[in-house]
């Protein structure tokens, strides 16, 4: 019997540190909740607000950060407006699209129809992609968040914005979690400023943060553009002195377009 | 009487093939190879137009496949029954876990019995027969409880999961109808065989006896591979079109993409963890024998279950790298959100978790040493494959980013450390892994060679071709960790593992060829004194047992939990309330509560079937013993 309760106790504390290490050895992350479909109002929405929803999709629902970044897993997209008129022409290219647009769509939803060298499916000499149809599965964007990720792709790879808005009163798309869905958003910058704690790393208002670079004059340098592009990709442009890597990632999928915006309205503004 | 063997072997082989074709032969398989091709492309994630028609022509039209296949259902949370106020997702979690830990039992415990019993009947020595029966005798109880489990978890599917065990029936009707008949087969198989064990004996009969072992193999692995081809629909969904429509392909649904993968690493699993846990049923019976003769013959079946487990344990980690490279070629997102997202930080606790068997198999195996004092010649250098093997560990358990308050990340300049941030990439952690399966080895090497002194002219020779060996494959090791870990694109990173594994498989192969022959023959330097072995050795074997109890609900979390808010991926969403996917110290939790529940049972196990071999003589109850 003292044999069994020795056992039974070994056992039981092996168990008891595996356990306790992984709720206090590791940080705790909780998993986002499943997407669920949210009303946007299409309608209202202004062109630059459009592209800011395709780059808020870019980085959330759409998943493409999981692969075009800058490991390596996928071609960078940083100026896929740019070349794709060369593909086009390319005589590998086995799609149909005419336009830079087209060609851009055909990449979301066929993308085997052209496979950059180097990064097509083990095996196929770059004839087959390994990326999945972004219209179905569990990507599953629908036409207006297409037009919404082209619009931000041909934005922010320097190319022009051919993209119209959906004419529908509403469409649907994805909030990024039901608890996401039922917020109100922020209503001035200082909330979105203070919510996120970017005084925690930057000199912006009142705080003094010294990890990342001083904003208190950010729009005297900066555009609106690279402003929303360093939010939403902070490793795309690291400002001298500072290490990649530092700032989360994550921002473009916490901020509401409409916070995006005004947050990158009220960086602009700071100038004296 | 060669001859007569010979039959009986191909009579056996002839039997077990049989079994094995049998389950294909019961389900649909697609008529046309071309058919067969179209129907095992994956459905969802792959580059083809999940939308295109199928190419067959004898293929049923779309309005035929939906009347006789509807597609998945699309759910509401309300859809799903509430009873009695269970978690409906931690119960059927529970409950699947613990069926699938004692079916690993005892798929695996088969195997290594029927090794065990043909080298009993090829040395004739008694000791291999005997351990083999003790181990069927734990999984006969171990049987009932798998069969117990399984029931309840077809109960617990049906009850809080109708719609998606409905989905799942249409597709695999007939390989669950032959999972039930196979399921009466292992059961026959299984009792005879065990029953039939003292009955069996001796020439002819032990020849038969040795084919119903053969055959309660293949029928086993049958069963499970029936198994996994159902969880593995669920990852990998074939033979289904985007809506989940089914196109009466059961075999194609079978043969998914990931079913091989998962099969190969459950095998190999299974064996590794079968051991373990008859390990721990040694060590139990060791620390509760009070006679010399018991404990020499625990220790001996606990050795052996130590060299089963670390025998499998060694091959592991390349099955487990074989099956995450496939889920990536299946589809990168799958692979990313395991290696990548929420699930990066428990690769860290797998770490330590495969740590603890490593170290405690090694432990076990330094104890055991000292049964021999021809072994203390080897003594000094265990600390320094203990030293290696903690570093591994370490490095392995190093991750990549930190997690830091503000001031602390500001103390450290970024989320990395500036040394030890170099660790925590995957080159490193392959480099170790491969350390420290190729000094688990060194180890088994120094303890099978304790006892002996090689008389072989060319021993000198040999050691030297064996300490090259090492020496060459170790720096081969690290060169390929470090030029591709720091000096390539982030793209090649993980291109070292092959050659990597391929150098560690070369050391382990050659050199075990190299010390087999130099030790025929070889004189003994002390006696071998079984059962001398201390206490805490036998808690080595508990910890092997129960680090990788935990450590399988650990990957069955995650590879479950992949599927993220997918009953089966991107086809049959999962609407219910549970639908997100839980933290892992939510997940540590209920692994923890299910390993307390399988371990209680397990005890349970080992107590009924000390309690069997015991035969009181009560005096004066019976009758004739009045008179």
């Amino acid at each position: 019997m003292i044999n069994f309760l020795k056992v039974a106790a070994f056992s039981l504390f092996v168990i008891a540190g595996f356990w306790g290490f992984s709720n206090w050895g590791i940080p705790q992350i909780k998993p986002e909740p499943p997407p669920v479909e949210a009303k946007l109002d299409l309608g209202s929405m202004t062109m630059e607000q459009f592209v800011a929803l395709g780059g808020k999709i870019y980085n959330g629902k759409g998943t493409c950060t999981l692969c075009h970044n800058a490991m390596g897993r996928a071609p960078m997209l940083d100026k896929v407006a740019t070349i794709s008129a060369d593909r086009l022409k390319d005589a590998r290219y086995k799609g149909t699209a005419k336009t830079v647009e087209e060609y851009l769509l055909e990449s979301l939803v066929k993308p085997s129809a052209f496979v950059v060298s180097g990064f097509g499916k083990s095996g196929t000499n770059d004839t087959e992609s390994p990326m999945p149809d972004v219209s179905g599965g569990g990507i599953g964007l629908n036409e207006s968040e297409l037009k919404s990720v082209i619009a931000y792709l041909q934005d922010s790879s320097g190319g022009e914005v051919t993209v119209e808005i959906p004419k529908m009163e509403s469409a649907a798309a994805d909030s990024g979690g039901a608890a996401k869905a039922e917020e109100a958003v922020l209503k001035t910058p200082e909330a979105i400023v203070a919510k996120h704690a970017c005084g925690a790393c930057h000199v912006i208002g009142n705080q003094a943060g010294t990890i990342g670079p001083s904003l208190a004059k950010i729009g005297a340098t900066y555009k609106k553009d690279y402003l929303r592009q360093a939010i939403i990709d902070p490793d795309a442009v690291v400002a001298k002195g500072y290490a990649p890597g530092m700032m989360p990632k994550t921002y473009g999928e916490q901020l509401k377009a409409a916070e995006l915006e005004m947050l990158v309205n009220y960086l602009a503004g700071l100038k004296k | 009487m060669l001859t007569r063997n010979i039959r009986i072997i191909c009579g056996a082989f002839v039997l077990a093939v049989s079994a094995a074709l049998m389950s294909p032969m019961i389900v649909h398989s697609a008529d046309t190879p071309a058919q067969a091709a179209a129907a095992t492309a994956p459905a969802a994630p792959a580059t083809k137009d999940a939308k295109a028609p199928p190419s067959d022509a004898k293929a049923p039209s779309a309005e035929t496949k939906t009347a006789l296949f509807p597609p998945a259902p699309k759910l509401k949370a309300e859809d799903y029954p509430t009873i009695a106020g269970v978690n409906a997702r931690v119960a059927v979690w529970l409950i699947a876990q613990l069926h699938l830990w004692f079916g690993a039992f005892v798929v695996a415990v088969p195997m290594f019995v029927f090794m065990i019993e043909a080298i009993g009947m090829a040395t004739r020595d008694k000791r291999y027969d005997n351990m083999a029966y003790e181990f069927i005798k734990v999984t006969i109880t171990a049987y009932s409880l798998t069969a117990i489990l399984g029931g309840l978890l077809c109960f617990s599917l049906v009850l809080f999961y109708p719609h998606l065990f409905n989905y799942l029936s249409l597709i695999f009707k007939e390989s669950m109808f032959a999972y039930a008949l196979l399921f009466f087969a292992e059961s026959a198989v299984l009792y005879i065989y065990y029953y039939g064990w003292h009955w069996l004996q001796g020439g002819n009969k032990k020849w038969v006896h040795l084919t119903l072992g053969l055959l309660l193999n293949a029928v086993g692995l049958q069963l499970m591979f029936l198994a996994n081809a159902w969880t593995t629909f669920m990852m990998s969904p074939a033979a289904v079109d985007a809506s989940g429509v089914f196109n009466g392909d059961t075999w194609a649904a079978i043969h998914n993409y990931l079913w091989n993968p998962i099969n190969i690493h459950r095998v190999v699993a299974n064996v590794a963890y079968g051991g373990s846990i008859v390990g721990a049923y040694a060590a139990f019976k060791f620390l509760s024998a009070r006679k010399q003769e018991e404990r020499a013959h625990y220790d001996w079946m606990g050795y052996n279950a130590n060299f089963i487990a670390i025998a499998a344990l060694l091959p592991l980690p390349f099955a487990g790298y074989y099956l995450t490279a496939e889920i990536y070629a299946y589809s990168q997102q799958m692979g990313i959100t395991l290696m990548g997202g929420v699930f990066a930080w428990l690769f860290i606790i797998q770490a330590v978790l495969i740590g603890a068997l490593f170290l405690s198999a090694n432990y076990y195996l330094w104890c055991g040493m000292g049964r021999s004092e021809g072994a203390h010649r080897y003594n000094p250098r265990i600390k320094y494959i203990a030293i290696v093997l903690v570093g591994a560990f370490l490095v392995w358990f190093t991750p990549h980013t930190l997690v830091l308050t503000n001031s602390e990340l500001k103390g450290l300049g970024g989320p990395y450390h500036k040394y030890l941030g170099a660790l925590g990439i995957m080159p490193a952690k392959n480099t170790a892994v491969n350390f420290l399966i190729v000094f688990t080895f060194l180890s088994f090497l120094f303890y099978r060679r304790a006892n002996k002194i090689a008389t072989v002219s060319w021993a000198a020779a040999g050691n030297a071709a064996q300490i090259a060996l090492f020496t060459a494959g170790l720096i081969n090791i690290t060169i390929l960790g470090v030029y591709y870990g720091y000096f390539t694109n982030t793209v090649y990173k993980v291109a070292a593992s092959v050659p990597q594994v391929l150098t560690t498989l070369v050391i382990i192969i050659i050199s075990t060829v190299i010390d087999a022959f130099m030790y025929r023959g070889a004189k003994e330097v002390a006696p071998l004194r079984w059962g001398r072995m201390p206490d805490r050795s036998q808690y080595a074997l508990f910890l092997l047992a129960v680090s990788f109890t935990w450590l399988m609900g650990l990957m069955g979390y995650v590879r479950s939990g992949i599927r993220q808010h997918w009953h089966v991926s991107n086809i049959f969403r999962d609407s219910s309330p549970d639908a997100f996917t839980p933290g892992l110290g939510y997940a540590a939790s209920v692994v923890s509560v299910g390993t307390i529940l399988f371990m209680a049972m397990v005890i349970f196990v080992f107590w009924l079937s000390t309690i069997s071999g015991r035969h009181p003589t009560v005096k004066g109850y019976w009758k004739e013993q009045a008179a």
